[in-house]
């Protein structure tokens, strides 16, 4: 689970049956100093996170576990938005 | 599993249910040096982990749900234990 940044969202209408109805968005994934690490990715949103939104998200098996439907093509679930994130590093 | 270091708490109001009432914290791999191993990442605490405490994590589905049961859900990094010492010899170093 990891840190991450709603920088957009993905509009996929050719899709496995699994996604249907899946709100699809765009994070860039953040380290400690919310700094981009790691490349871009799409992940599905549970908690209806929006563009700027601060977040934390499940990936691989348990991510699909975020979902009514658990065997989904899923490996990155939002499951929170942060609202303050207190760092000693 | 792996060792890691406290140093942040994670708070949300808005999240999936299945983190309601659990502690979320933010974790710095460790090597059991205190070198950094890595990326942060984000864990529920089952052990009342505190900041700056180095803890034992369980970052693997599998066993989260057999802990926290069927229910677990969405959560695959658990912490499961304080670190009080790590003891071991520097010449096993790889």
């Amino acid at each position: 689970m990891y840190l991450g940044r709603v920088i957009g969202n993905v509009v996929a209408s050719q899709k496995m049956a699994g996604l249907e109805g899946q709100i699809l968005l765009l994070v860039q994934p953040l380290d400690e100093h919310q700094k981009p690490c790691g490349p871009k990715e799409v992940a599905v949103d549970t908690v209806k996170a929006g563009p700027g939104n601060l977040v934390y998200l499940v990936g691989s098996r348990e991510a699909a576990l975020a979902l009514q439907q658990t065997f989904v093509p899923v490996d990155a679930a939002i499951v929170g938005i942060v609202d303050d994130l207190e760092v000693q590093v | 599993m792996r060792i890691a270091r406290v140093i942040g708490t994670v708070v949300g109001a808005a999240h999936h249910p299945t983190y309601d009432g659990r502690k979320v914290l933010l974790l710095k791999p460790e090597q059991p040096d205190g070198g950094s191993a890595g990326n942060a990442f984000v864990a529920v605490d089952q052990v009342q982990a505190g900041m700056g405490d180095r803890v034992l994590v369980l970052v693997e589905g599998t066993g989260v749900r057999q802990i926290l049961g069927a229910d677990a859900g969405p959560i695959r990094s658990l912490i499961v234990g304080i670190i009080d010492h790590i003891e071991y010899d520097d010449a096993q170093r790889t």
